[in-house]
């Protein structure tokens, strides 16, 4: 009972590992979305929430963003921010996000 | 919202912690610590952009830990973004004034009053009203103060009333609409933009395309005239100069390289360094900007006499440690704007930074913050430009990370439902 416990905290550990030493940095980086998006991803409104979205989901729209599948007149600005992040960086924002409640 | 959402947060999350204590988990899960003890008192001096938004997620990420107090001498904030609509004609002041309540929701002590000294040995500040605060760390957030006696006789505070900024949002702002509608048709506006750097590098430009615009619709005779000490448009050049030859044709001429060195109230002019008088009915002079001036006597003031140097990992000022310094005063990264979002994005590294360091461990190494700009060309089209910056270890700032950021293709008016949206979301960022 207690090694599974052991070998269990390894995992949760090893998955960690890219921030263990900055262990806010998902919660850090997201916090750059909420001028626009609201705090948390809960947007006040006119523009879309991140909060609650799929990890997967938000990380495919970013892609799409930053692979320009996404541009345009209606991507109008996220195209341009998209780029100015790494795929473990936008991981990170969309692992935040998928675990914020939705709205406001 | 009841009294205060991070208590509540921090009582349901007391109870799910007693549960998952019992998976035998604790000491795994950071989660599964105790509530923090009182980590200490922050004291936030400016409750603008920079100043709210360190406010409320230094409590929000304490989890109520930091004590937070907040001074500012207005009782309401009043946002410089979109108070050029208000000259424009399509907004009312009072659109862009939120209350400090939803703040005062997140156990923020929001103080209506003036610091007036830093004693940085003691780790006190000295108010107008109230008796001496103390604080464990101290965040500046004053914003810009103006260097008139760099502008001749705008130094004299009789002049200040007839030629002003407007470039902090409030009864300036008012005062200069009501000019403008009290001028003649066929009168001339002048507007004078000092040597970047600069609070809001594109809001000269925006605020004379609003003029144009209302002296489009209500006085068509008249014109604009934009006397720019710098060589060439500050930002967004192209898609200013496009409007200018464009929907505001023969309404707006802008002259580079025309540094105003004094005002003559005699005739109601501005005198250029090269000595040429331009005359106006309305007269309105950006004279250059430094932090402001309590961040001068505190002695954060490291470079140029002007701007305050921060460690951009923590916005700890380079000067005084236990102070960090937020927003328009600091001395800027390389081609990063002094706007109130950015202003955001510092209060929210800085916040993080204090959170780490009163509870004894390491701030981030790698911050990062973005920046978005909209500027309205008219009542309802408006131009974007943005950036993503990232801390350089090597060279110890932010720099853009390339190939990120760019600006609007054309102003439209979907981004002018965006720069509205945005407005809202930022002031509840900010201001709860």
């Amino acid at each position: 009972m207690k090694s599974r416990h052991f070998v269990a905290l390894a995992i949760v550990l090893t998955a960690a590992s890219a921030s263990a030493q900055d262990r806010h940095l998902g919660r850090n980086l997201a916090a750059q979305c909420a001028n626009c998006h609201g705090t948390n991803g809960q947007s006040q409104g006119g523009i879309p929430g991140l909060a609650g979205l799929g990890q997967s989901t938000l990380i495919a729209q970013m892609n799409a963003f930053k692979s320009g599948a996404r541009s345009g007149p209606a991507a109008t600005i996220m195209h341009q921010i998209a780029k100015g992040y790494t795929d473990e960086q936008i991981a990170l924002m969309a692992a935040y996000f998928a675990a914020q409640k939705p709205g406001k | 919202m009841e009294y205060s959402r991070y208590n509540m947060g921090r009582r349901g999350f007391l109870k799910a912690s007693g549960a998952a204590g019992a998976m035998a988990l604790a000491g795994c899960a950071t989660t599964a610590a105790p509530p923090p003890a009182k980590l200490g008192r922050v004291i936030i001096i400016g409750g603008g952009y920079g100043g709210a938004t360190a406010a409320k997620y230094l409590r929000m990420w304490s989890e109520g830990a930091i004590e937070v107090f907040m001074i500012d001498m207005n009782r309401a904030f009043v946002s410089c973004p979109l108070s050029n609509l208000v000259l424009g004609g399509s907004r009312k002041i009072e659109d862009l004034t939120v209350g400090y309540g939803g703040l005062r929701e997140y156990g923020v002590q929001v103080i209506n009053d003036e610091v007036t000294k830093v004693n940085v040995d003691k780790k006190t500040v000295e108010l107008k009203k109230i008796q001496d605060l103390n604080y464990d760390r101290l965040i500046v957030a004053p914003g810009v103060d103006f260097m008139f006696d760099q502008v001749g006789s705008l130094k004299d505070p009789k002049a200040q009333e007839r030629v002003l900024h407007a470039w902090k949002a409030g009864p300036q702002t008012v005062a200069l609409r009501q000019q403008l509608v009290d001028m003649r048709d066929g009168g001339v506006y002048v507007l004078s933009i000092p040597r970047a750097p600069y609070r809001c590098p594109p809001g000269p430009y925006e605020r004379a395309c609003q003029v144009a615009h209302y002296f489009k619709q209500a006085k068509p005779k008249s014109k604009v005239i934009i006397l720019d000490a710098n060589e060439d448009v500050v930002s967004k050049a192209g898609l200013f100069k496009a409007q200018w030859n464009g929907q505001y044709k023969g309404l707006i001429e802008y002259r580079n390289n025309s540094e105003v060195k004094d005002v003559n109230l005699a005739n109601m002019s501005a005198v250029l360094d090269i000595g040429a008088d331009v005359k106006a009915d309305v007269l309105n002079v950006l004279p250059p900007m430094r932090a402001g001036d309590i961040a001068r006597q505190a002695g954060l003031v490291t470079a140029n006499n002007r701007w305050c140097g921060v460690d951009w990992l923590t916005l700890e000022s380079v000067a005084r440690p236990g102070i960090h310094v937020l927003g328009d005063a600091t001395l800027s990264a390389a081609l990063m704007p002094k706007s109130g979002h950015m202003a955001n994005q510092h209060a929210k590294v800085a916040a993080a930074a204090i959170v780490e360091l009163m509870n004894g461990r390491t701030p981030s190494s790698t911050p990062m913050m973005a920046n978005t700009c909209y500027s309205y060309v008219d009542d309802r089209n408006v131009v974007h430009v943005a950036s993503v910056h990232a801390y350089d270890a090597r060279d110890k700032t932010m720099k853009v990370v390339p190939g990120s950021g760019g600006l609007s293709a054309a102003p439209s008016e979907l981004e002018g439902s965006y720069g509205n949206a945005w407005a809202r979301n930022i002031w509840h960022d900010m201001l709860g």
